[in-house]
């Protein structure tokens, strides 16, 4: 089978970067397991056997194709034709199993005994439980201890599941410090594990890797456009970007037609300048995190600056390679939302559309009020995730809210 | 001349690196802990450039380097405090970071500040082989800063023989499969590894660290190498109770058995 795209401005070079953002700046302790990646992951997951369970799972097992679903009343409230990409109805609930399915075939093809992960909102973590549990493979997560508290419900989720979730008590106590101590685990034990990376983000080859397996989002969005508008081509996909693996799914086929805008949305948590925020292609520099170079929030010494907003899967100060590098091309614009405007659109999707969204998603369905468009457009927003998770999270702000 | 160099050209066998966090646990600490290794026969220091995310790095140094942030350390102070160092001391000096903080610095002017201050040689986990070869080497051959490179019990050979080709001052032989601050003794096949590299018979000398905490571990990393590097376990025992002078007397006595302490 051929790889698809591999001759496009927006795709991976061989020593793993997009433009000048990404490649692989790890440890020594690190570099068997990633270069071993590095040289065989194409062939792995392009091998037939691979991509025919791979297709079956993603069938039979998430439930796939996920809807294009015509949002009509959402479009008569904004003026213009929008379609939802209905990831929150894949099984676990995001866009995050798609990536999981895949790595769970990749660890099995390389022999390991032993999953760990890293997640923010949880969702990545209950996916890779799920698949742990699908293979009878031992799965460990690492989750921050601020967000253990936030996303209480994925807790029990993944433990249900019989995953460990070990707190990660370091710093920001949240998605960054639970990548810390993955990448630590990994380096402590290189030769039965697997680390399954929930985003485009890390060494080179996860961002292109966890890329092609989210890929699958724009591959059925090209026909089930073309089934229901008579064009494979929307004319803006908008989705919001913690790592931007949702995001990376969403445009992958379009990356080079640049008659589809692409839309990145960033959690700019209290305000972009409020110094509680994730804005990172705003407040971002030059940098490296967790292996790659990207752009990512720092301090003039180089400190990585704890990000806050009130979506654990978008409370990272980095963005995904890729993201870096459309976003400081022009191929794609970035638009941030605050956590009082992403919560605002939770309530008007449930409200028009019956479909309660994640806190994440919201903040892409939000970017509708900051954008300029036409009313004839066509504009995908990949609803990447269900709100069920964030349940505790709605109720105390109407609590809030009904105070004031 | 590079005084890691010229090190290794007088010494040849138990050469003691200690690691510490500079800023840890005041800020004006680094000159005193210092002076103090110094005076108790260690033969390279090892200056942590404290990080946010340092991801090589266990709980101890990783908690060192939040409390030395805390305390307001930042490169310029590091290199002010290295400066006032070398009017009093001709230590071999080495700073360990993340690249990241270096690019943040400036890549340049970094290495010519490390220059300019009295640093002999840097240890940075995260900078790929091939970007040092390609940005870097040339630059360190002019400014005479040594470069160490870590493997492990997983680098391949041929990548070793790379390593070594690329690495002046010594290599990091990185003991086991871990973080830092390990603590499991030495096991079997961490003894059969050594063995392996020495027979490869490398251009550089060789210092194993990671898990190296007390006189025995020292003793037997010192029979398969030049010497070992401390970290982790000296900075729990600056954290311990005492004059910090005291501290440091204490720890390496036990490490280096004291009769050795005044040869
Ligand atoms: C529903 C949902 N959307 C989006 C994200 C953000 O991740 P990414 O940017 O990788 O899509 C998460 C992460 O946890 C999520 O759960």
């Amino acid at each position: 089978m051929i790889h698809p795209a591999t001759n496009s401005a927006y795709q991976v070079d061989d020593l793993g970067f997009y433009g000048e953002f990404g490649g692989s700046y790890i440890p020594e302790m690190l570099y068997h397991n990633v270069e071993y990646l590095r040289k065989n992951y194409l062939n792995i997951i392009y091998e037939d056997q691979f991509q025919k369970e791979f297709k079956d799972l993603l069938k039979n097992y998430v439930g796939r194709p996920t809807p294009l679903y015509f949002a009509k009343r959402l479009s008569s409230h904004f003026g213009t034709n929008i379609w939802l990409k209905r990831e929150d109805l894949n099984h676990t609930g995001a866009h995050k199993v798609n990536n999981t399915i895949g790595q769970i075939l990749l660890a099995q093809r390389l022999g390991k005994k032993r999953i760990i992960a890293e997640t923010g909102a949880g969702q990545h973590g209950v996916a890779t439980a799920t698949v742990c549990a699908l293979k009878g493979i031992e799965c460990i997560v690492y989750m921050g201890s601020v967000d253990i508290e936030r996303q209480a419900p994925n807790v029990s989720r993944m433990k249900m599941l019989g995953a460990k979730v070990i707190p990660a008590e370091s710093g920001s106590k949240t998605l960054k410090d639970a990548t810390n101590e993955a990448i630590r685990d990994w380096i402590n034990n290189p030769e039965d594990t697997h680390y399954i990376i929930g985003s485009v983000v890390g060494p080179h080859p996860y961002p292109d890797m966890v890329a092609r397996f989210q890929s699958v989002i724009s591959e059925e969005m090209k026909w089930q456009l073309k089934e229901q508008i008579g064009s494979e081509n929307p004319d803006a996909i908008i989705a919001c970007v913690g790592g931007g693996s949702n995001a990376a799914g969403a445009y992958y086929h379009y990356l080079d037609n640049e008659n589809v805008r692409l839309v990145a949305v960033e959690a700019a948590g209290l305000g972009i300048h409020s110094g509680e925020s994730a804005a990172t292609s705003v407040l971002g520099t030059k940098g490296i995190i967790h292996g790659s170079r990207t752009l990512l929030m720092q301090t003039e010494d180089g400190q990585i600056i704890e990000p806050y907003s009130l979506s654990a899967g978008l409370d990272y100060p980095g963005i995904g390679p890729l993201h870096s590098h459309l976003i400081q091309t022009g191929r794609a614009e970035a638009i941030s939302i605050t956590d009082d405007e992403a919560m605002d659109a939770v309530f008007l999707c449930s409200r028009k559309e019956g479909i309660i969204p994640a806190l994440e998603t919201a903040h892409a369905i939000a970017a509708l009020e900051k954008m300029i468009y036409k009313d004839s457009d066509h504009i995908v927003i990949n609803l990447s995730g269900r709100g069920d998770k964030d349940l505790g999270t709605f109720i105390k702000y109407i609590a809030d809210h009904e105070q004031d | 001349m590079n005084r890691i160099k010229s090190l290794f050209e007088r010494k040849h066998s138990n050469i003691l690196n200690v690691y510490f966090t500079a800023g840890y646990p005041n800020l004006e600490d680094t000159f005193e802990i210092a002076l103090g290794l110094e005076g108790c026969g260690v033969d390279i220091i090892e200056l942590g450039m404290p990080y946010s995310d340092p991801l090589a790095d266990g709980p101890t140094i990783q908690e060192s380097g939040s409390r030395a942030l805390k305390n307001g350390m930042t490169l310029d102070i590091l290199f002010t405090q290295i400066e006032k160092l070398r009017e009093q001391s001709e230590l071999p000096l080495i700073l360990m970071g993340y690249f990241n903080q270096v690019m943040q610095y400036g890549d340049k002017k970094f290495f010519e500040r490390c220059k300019a201050v009295g640093v002999d040689g840097l240890i940075l986990p995260d900078l790929p082989l091939h970007v040092f070869e390609r940005d870097y080497h040339q630059l360190f051959k002019e400014l005479e800063l040594t470069i160490s490179f870590l493997i492990t019990p997983q680098t391949p050979d041929s990548r070793i023989r790379k390593i070594d080709s690329l690495t002046t001052g010594f290599i990091y032989v990185v003991s086991s499969y871990a973080i830092t601050g390990a603590k499991k003794g030495i096991q079997p096949y961490q003894i059969d590894y050594f063995k392996r590299i020495n027979a490869m018979e490398l251009s550089n000398p060789k210092l194993i660290g990671f898990g190296i905490s007390d006189h025995k571990t020292f003793t037997i990393a010192c029979e398969y190498a030049e010497g070992a590097i401390i970290g982790s376990a000296f900075i729990k025992a600056l954290g311990g109770l005492g004059s910090l002078p005291e501290r440091i007397n204490a720890f390496i006595s036990n490490i280096k058995m004291k009769e050795e302490i005044n040869s």
